[in-house]
């Protein structure tokens, strides 16, 4: 293979203390690179899919539907309808007469039987191409049936993940406000961008609940369509994930005036940091202060004596990472240093410029960083810089352990939680497992120096 | 109970698709690709399609799955997508250097009416397509058909690109092994190997999707049929097409174009359909069948003789795709068990025709509304002692405490299907052990104390 890099993509590479350039990104992909990207459809469907009390509809061939049925983790402590699989299935006949009496048909059949909350129904490539009126079929079930059907403008083909982030916003913006809100205390948030993915959301509103304070809605994990309906009754958003739902706290910070805190709630610095950002919102009510700092206190003295074990057995490895939001980069760099792991490769699928300029601040200098990358220069600098584990998702695993290197999956298919003091546990565990796997003494290239790739 | 929602009473439903049983054509076509050695497959669509494919291919086989994209955006929506799989052709050769782009379409790029063979000429005519490298092409709406058509529809593209016209014939055969595991691929090789049989098979993802771990990245691995065994199948006696959903379209081009003569098998799942490949095999070729596979079909024998009672009269409820599912459910009646509800989502009479011979009291369908959903709903109203099928089994095997075996596609949840066999005798011998370790598992844990015994 003559080069492993794109001429088109070179500068949506960047090695820090190397390169001049400035890094591209927020750029269409590449035709014919092997992207790890996905479509406005994907966006859309893993953002909503944890509204549990809902029912999701994809209007289109089988395939959207099929390959988005139960893929999330995302957990939920009452009903499961958000895990059946809901299609209108179209055909060929479908495809030239129109889809919308189809969709129309299989509504008014769901509706009355599964009685949902509310109903997502999923625009698809397809759908968006013949031209089916969606939102006027959405609009007349609202009226026969009295509960809300929410169009989800998600045609594949008009962007990228991150524009399905934004449909997914806007039709929780439709349920936003609609409910009632007199009950709601002052001492209220909602928790934007939390998927509760092995019950990480239940942890953090647990420490929120010793703080004192009131968790309104969280969205989308183990989401209800009653506390979304009433979000706006919060007195902040606490925007977790960045990529996913700030467009939703943009559009409630302008039509409720809810100011929103960008947090992670992934490593010990940023998971206490996000306690404290929202005790000093709350500065009128000086306790809320003093219960987050006893959180903190009594949480970090539980992980502390762990944290030094896996320091001693990890410190000095090299790490790799590769994830959807550039936010979850940053906690991740972050906590690895804890354990006294650096960074050599960091790249985001859909990073933008700002995340950028800090994730370059924050790693070490020849670190690579790369925008939208593929399997072969994800591997080649893997090599290169003589990583020990690769962080990443469904797709990068296999690559990784071809490689010979360790693997932690930090996306939907986790099955541990990872968030607060305790999944930073899990986590350096679950690096621990993978780094020094016995296994790795099975590879050839752990005699001497890392193969090259053919 | 995942499945809390699944009503008893059974309704006709024309709209609607609750919990498939099939997946769009694209997959198939994907996967088909990865069985030609040094093959780039290419999506022309959205950058989800081919995602979502890359991830359930890696979800099954736990193996890296490389394959392109045009990257739709609107504009190519509007405007055809030519100057994206221009670009893509051009980008791939130049950086993956693979030998073949194998190029399939997608709902959005058929509905737009982008002509890929006119694309792919035009790359040709503008010097895009090194001398000595392939792209060859596959229409795969996901609105027509299901995955198995798809994967139908590239191996008949194969079919069509690659054999040589000539009036030469080799002492060989083809063999067109349908959709069928890795494993399985290397098992029918086997047993071409072990009657001493020239062939041709393809596609063949034995040594793509079953690569070893060697400490590196192979971006094209070793396994997969060659190019030149392509070129050459056209010269063959005979071919072979295992399952008529799979590969009866790429027997017929094959025939089209290069007169080779073919018959449609079933693929050799269990005792009557192996014989019956095992006899044409030789009845084409003149070779006898050695005694090691006579051995192994009287091993297979005796383990369904040794284990009868445990098999007798069991019923089975049994989906996913109907080439695997003909053969299985023959193999089921014939070792006593008692298929009771099939299910598979994709379209086609033969389905309907064959199951009326095998088992002409049992509850089957397939093609639309065709779901797990009708499946449990069945299972409701006729419990069974087994359940058959891909990962998406194990809700109603949870929810009503089935014991469940996997087989198909997808497989997310456990690992063996990329290793071992399901076909020939051999194959059958692992089945049994499957569907006997889970029915005895159940026996073993639901006996009481007294009952509980060392020996069965």
């Amino acid at each position: 293979m003559s080069s492993n890099v794109l001429i088109e993509r070179k500068n949506q590479v960047w090695i820090k203390s190397e390169s001049i350039n400035e890094l591209t990104c927020d750029k269409q992909s590449v035709a014919g690179s092997v992207s790890q990207r996905a479509c406005v459809f994907c966006g859309s469907r893993v953002v909503l899919y944890p509204v549990a009390d809902a029912l999701h509809i994809v209007h289109g061939p089988i395939g959207c539907a099929s390959f988005t049925w139960d893929i999330r983790g995302s957990l939920s402590s009452g009903p499961e309808l958000h895990r059946v699989s809901f299609s209108t299935d179209l055909r060929e006949k479908d495809v030239i007469y129109g889809g919308e009496r189809k969709l129309e048909s299989a509504l008014s059949e769901l509706i009355p039987k599964y009685q949902p909350n509310a109903v997502f129904v999923y625009a698809t490539c397809i759908t968006g191409i013949i031209g089916d009126d969606i939102k006027a079929v959405c609009k007349k079930i609202t009226n026969i049936f009295n509960i809300p059907v929410i169009p989800v403008h998600s045609e594949g083909f008009k962007g990228t993940k991150k524009d399905g982030y934004k449909a997914a916003c806007s039709a929780l913006a439709q349920l936003v406000g609609t409910g009632d809100i007199t009950a709601i205390p002052k001492l209220s948030i909602n928790i934007l961008g939390e998927f509760n993915l092995a019950g990480e959301a239940w942890m953090i509103e647990e420490y929120y609940k010793k703080m004192g304070i009131e968790v309104v809605s969280i969205l989308t994990g183990d989401g209800r369509v009653e506390k979304i309906k009433k979000s706006h009754g919060a007195s902040l958003n606490v925007v977790q994930c960045s990529g996913s739902l700030s467009y939703l706290a943009e559009m409630m910070k302008e039509k409720y005036g809810i100011p929103f805190i960008r947090v992670s709630y992934f490593g010990i610095e940023d998971m206490s940091q996000s306690l404290y950002d929202v005790a000093d919102f709350f500065a009128d009510y000086p306790e809320v202060r003093l219960k987050a700092e006893e959180v903190v206190k009594t949480e970090i003295n539980l992980i502390l004596p762990e944290i030094q074990k896996y320091r001693s057995a990890l410190s000095g490895k090299k790490a790799a990472v590769y994830v959807g939001g550039a936010f979850k980069a940053f906690s991740l760099i972050k906590a690895l240093k804890l354990i006294g792991m650096s960074v050599v490769v960091a790249g985001s699928q859909t990073g933008n410029q700002k995340d950028y300029e800090q994730l370059k601040m924050l790693c070490d200098p020849g670190c690579v960083i790369l925008d939208d990358s593929n399997p072969l220069e994800l591997s080649e600098y893997v090599i290169q810089k003589k990583a020990d584990l690769f962080i990443g998702g469904v797709k990068e695993r296999p690559i990784a352990f071809k490689l010979g290197i360790g693997f932690c999956d930090h996306n939907h298919e986790r099955k541990i939680a990872l968030a607060g003091y305790e999944g930073m546990i899990n986590f350096f565990k679950e690096v621990y497992s993978s780094v020094l796997s016995p296994v790795w003494n099975f590879m050839p290239c752990r005699n001497g120096e890392l193969k090259e790739i053919v | 109970m995942l499945l809390r929602h699944t009503d008893k009473k059974v309704k006709e439903r024309n709209a609607l698709t609750i919990n498939p049983a099939k997946t769009c054509q694209p997959v198939g076509a994907m996967y088909a690709s990865l069985g030609i050695h040094g093959c780039m497959p290419h999506s022309h669509g959205s950058q989800g399609c081919c995602a979502y494919h890359r991830s359930a291919l890696t979800r099954h086989y736990k193996e890296p799955v490389m394959a392109g994209t045009s990257s739709f955006t609107e504009g190519s929506s509007v405007f055809g997508g030519q100057s994206n799989l221009l670009q893509a052709i051009d980008n791939i050769f130049n950086v993956y250097d693979p030998d073949v782009i194998a190029i399939h379409t997608t709902c959005l790029s058929e509905t737009i009416g982008d002509d890929v063979s006119q694309i792919t000429q035009k790359a040709i005519d503008d010097g895009k397509v090194p001398a000595g490298k392939h792209v060859i092409q596959a229409s795969t709406p996901s609105y027509v058909g299901s995955h198995v058509t798809g994967f139908a529809n590239m191996c008949a593209s194969i079919a069509k690109y690659f054999p040589e016209v000539s009036e030469l014939k080799l002492d060989q055969v083809n063999v067109l092994p349908g959709w069928v595991e890795p494993s399985d691929m290397r098992e029918i090789k086997r047993m071409l190997l072990a009657m001493q049989i020239p062939y041709v098979l393809f596609p063949d993802t034995s040594g793509v999707l079953d690569a070893p771990q060697t400490g590196s990245h192979m971006f094209f691995p070793k396994g997969g049929t060659k190019i030149p065994d392509l070129k050459r199948c056209g010269k063959s006696i005979f071919t072979f097409a295992l399952g008529k959903f799979c590969s009866e379209l790429a027997a017929l081009e094959l025939m089209k174009k290069c007169s080779v003569p073919f018959e449609v098998l079933d693929i050799p799942i269990g005792i009557k359909a192996t014989d019956r490949f095992m006899m044409k095999l030789s009845e084409v070729t003149g070779t006898s069948i050695p005694q090691m596979l006579e051995d192994e079909r009287g091993q297979l024998v005796d383990i369904v003789t040794d284990m009868q009672q445990y098999l007798y009269g069991k019923k089975v409820a049994l989906y996913g795709d109907p080439d695997t599912i003909i053969p299985l459910c023959e193999f089921l009646v014939d070792i006593g068990m008692k298929p009771v509800h099939i299910v598979s989502g994709t379209p086609g009479k033969y389905f309907e025709q064959r199951m009326k011979e095998l088992v002409p009291g049992a509850n089957f369908r397939n093609g639309p509304q065709a779901d797990m959903y009708l499946m449990h709903q069945w299972i409701k109203n006729e419990p069974v002692d087994l359940i058959i099928g891909n990962t998406y089994g194990k809700y109603i095997s949870r929810d009503e405490n089935i014991p469940f075996v996997r087989l198909g596609f997808p497989i997310y949840d456990r690992i063996g299907h990329s290793y071992f066999p399901v076909v020939g005798y051999k194959g059958g011998m692992r089945l049994l052990e499957k569907i006997l370790s889970v029915i005895m598992d159940k026996m073993d844990a639901d006996a009481p104390e007294e009952k509980f015994e060392l020996v069965m």
